[in-house]
């Protein structure tokens, strides 16, 4: 399903927080956004989710304006993976995943046993069938990222917004949130995320949007985007951008640190 | 803890296995409370053996029973004790789910159902109105009436604090709570110190002595209802939990739902506290002690505090009625229990999941 971000603004306090973005995400796309901190990255995730709702433009998800869509209907469109989801009590793993489901339950009712064939689908999809009965908590921060990822397939969302989902990950757990996410762009998912990560990014997105300043300085392909002039004026930091194995890897080489 | 994990990663029905064993602690809270509740008539000043008890409960429903029991026996059952037992179990009841509500709603196990001033509220009302020198029944409904306003206007407070909006409705509720507390201290101090003082003291220290029918009706409706909706809620209290934003994206429209639980957990607390003064503790302990044997899931928990709260009042309240001949108020008492049961309950091993 596409995702059409038309002249989107938001101010906060009168401080313009995102200026006049517009791209378009579309179906089985994996799109990530880079850019440094205090770039908008969150402010604009928020506005596509429907948590913020105070900007200007629109926002199109399979060509109906998400301001015209109850929760639940949202809910049906986009599935949120939080960068880390600490919750209060001490949940299963099993009934985390199972909240995907509470979007088509009327609000007095609870999970069937239908919905229960479904999580048991979604966690055996990302390959977590071992850990239904496990606390939550106790999961390493790659699973939990899986988890999020399980719940989101749960949910039967054609677009999954994945905030940061890496930053807290080692690096093998990095890659395999990155390629679980991957697979599912081949499936007509359309996934895109926010990301500290260039080379990341590079590896894995369809398509890079480089945000500064509340503002996209580019919008393209990731060999287009990922430039050593791209990367300078986001981070403010001179690198020479390398680029191995044909090009399908970049490496970005600080130049005043080695 | 490893054997466990084992077993439930071979079983393909490990949810399913969980789900029954948590139905199952429902079953079993259950039995206990109608265990408990039958006991409850044998035990006191007036011990009324099970068969008489039975007989006079069928013959009370209409059944063709002749009377082998004294009419006195009769009368102490019907008009003290079944009130008395009713009324420890719906506010036990009502204030343990009150209690695991505001904890889901406000996703912070300290939460109590005092959280938002309810009980401050109601005892700043039944205050008043005794220094007044209304009648019992208006003294209910001027608690009742108070403690609902009370949240009322911390809601009211709520919605204009800056920032997080928990933290603001926690904050408004522990000052308009302490504000009502200076107001009944006030009330306490200019109150006739012969009679009118320990009235308002006695009453304030929560006490089911004086339980009659008349209390069971006032509190049966509006207890029932904040029950059934809270029963009903349990999922969406789940998601809730979670957070606002995780609880909107999963299609739970949060601040509706929350507003719906903190409606019902004050009704239920409103009503608990202007019948039966401030009792503390249950709803603190009992969810946790539910989330123990019951897990964190609402779905099982809501209905285990319901059944647990339930239990432990009646069975601190027959405690009560045991020890001595006038009853210590049972506000003390759960105070005296709650207290080192929560320590043993915190310091105890914590993990319901991976053993």
């Amino acid at each position: 399903m596409t995702v059409e971000v038309e002249h989107l603004a938001f101010a906060y306090d009168e401080k313009p927080v995102l200026t006049d973005v517009s791209f378009t995400a579309r179906e089985g796309q994996f799109l990530s956004i880079l850019g440094p901190n205090g770039a908008g990255k969150s402010t604009l995730f928020r506005c596509i989710l429907g948590l913020q709702t105070k900007y200007t433009g629109s926002v199109r998800i399979g060509g109906t304006d998400t301001k015209t869509l109850s929760p639940r209907e949202m809910a049906g469109l986009v599935a949120y993976i939080p960068q880390s989801s600490r919750p209060t009590f001490n949940y299963s793993v099993f009934d985390i995943v199972l909240m995907g489901a509470s979007r088509k339950l009327s609000p007095f009712r609870a999970p069937s046993r239908e919905d229960n064939e479904r999580c048991r689908w979604a966690l055996e999809k990302v390959g977590i069938s071992h850990l239904a009965q496990r606390c939550f908590h106790r999961l390493s921060g790659g699973e939990q990222q899986l988890v999020m990822i399980a719940r989101a397939l749960m949910q039967d969302a054609p677009v999954l917004m994945m905030d940061e989902p890496t930053a807290n990950l080692d690096y093998g757990n990095q890659l395999l949130v990155m390629r679980q996410a991957k697979a599912l762009t081949k499936e007509g998912y359309t996934v895109i995320q926010t990301t500290h990560a260039p080379e990341q990014s590079y590896l894995f997105s369809d398509r890079i949007l480089a945000l500064s300043g509340g503002r996209i300085i580019q919008d393209g392909p990731p060999a287009e985007v990922l430039t050593g002039e791209t990367v300078e004026t986001l981070y403010g930091i001179s690198v020479r951008v390398v680029s191995l194995e044909n090009d399908k890897m970049r490496v970005c080489m600080p130049i005043n640190i080695i | 803890m490893r054997n466990r994990q084992k077993t439930e990663k071979d079983t393909p029905l490990g949810a399913e296995a969980a789900q029954r064993r948590h139905r199952a602690v429902l079953v079993i809270l259950a039995a206990a409370l109608i265990l408990c509740l039958l006991l409850s008539f044998t035990l006191g000043r007036y011990p009324v053996p099970l068969r008489e008890l039975l007989g006079i409960l069928a013959a009370k429903l209409g059944l063709p029973v002749e009377p082998f029991w004294t009419r006195q026996m009769e009368l102490a059952v019907w008009n003290i004790r079944l009130p008395r037992v009713l009324l420890s179990v719906l506010v036990g009841a009502s204030l343990a789910a009150a209690g695991a509500g505001f904890q889901g709603v406000f996703q912070n196990p300290m939460a109590s159902p005092d959280v938002l001033g309810a009980s401050a509220g109601a005892g700043f009302g039944a205050a008043l109105a005794l220094l007044l020198d209304l009648s019992n029944s208006l003294v209910t409904l001027l608690a009742f009436g108070m403690s609902l306003l009370t949240v009322a206007l911390v809601f009211l407070i709520g919605r204009y604090v800056k920032g997080d909006r928990l933290v603001g409705l926690v904050l408004s509720g522990i000052i308009i709570g302490s504000l009502c507390q200076s107001a009944t201290s006030f009330i306490k101090l200019v109150a006739d110190p012969t009679n009118k003082l320990p009235q308002i003291t006695y009453w304030l220290m929560g006490s089911l002595s004086g339980a009659s029918w008349r209390d069971v009706r006032l509190a049966v409706l509006p207890m029932l209802l904040g029950l059934a909706l809270l029963l009903l809620s349990r999922w969406q209290i789940n998601v809730l939990t979670m957070g606002d934003d995780e609880a909107r994206s999963l299609g739970v429209n949060a601040p509706r739902v929350r507003a719906r639980i903190i409606l019902c957990s004050t009704l239920l607390t409103a009503s608990a506290v202007s019948v039966s003064g401030m009792i503390g503790w249950v709803g603190l302990v009992i969810p946790h002690m539910m989330r123990r044997i019951a897990g964190s899931d609402y779905r099982y928990l809501m209905g285990a505090s319901v059944l647990g709260g339930g239990i432990f009042l009646l069975a601190v309240d027959n405690l009560s009625r045991t020890v001595s001949e006038s009853g210590i108020p049972i506000g003390i008492l759960t105070a005296f229990i709650g207290a080192p049961f929560f320590i043993w309950l915190i310091t105890g091993r914590v993990d319901h999941y991976d053993g």
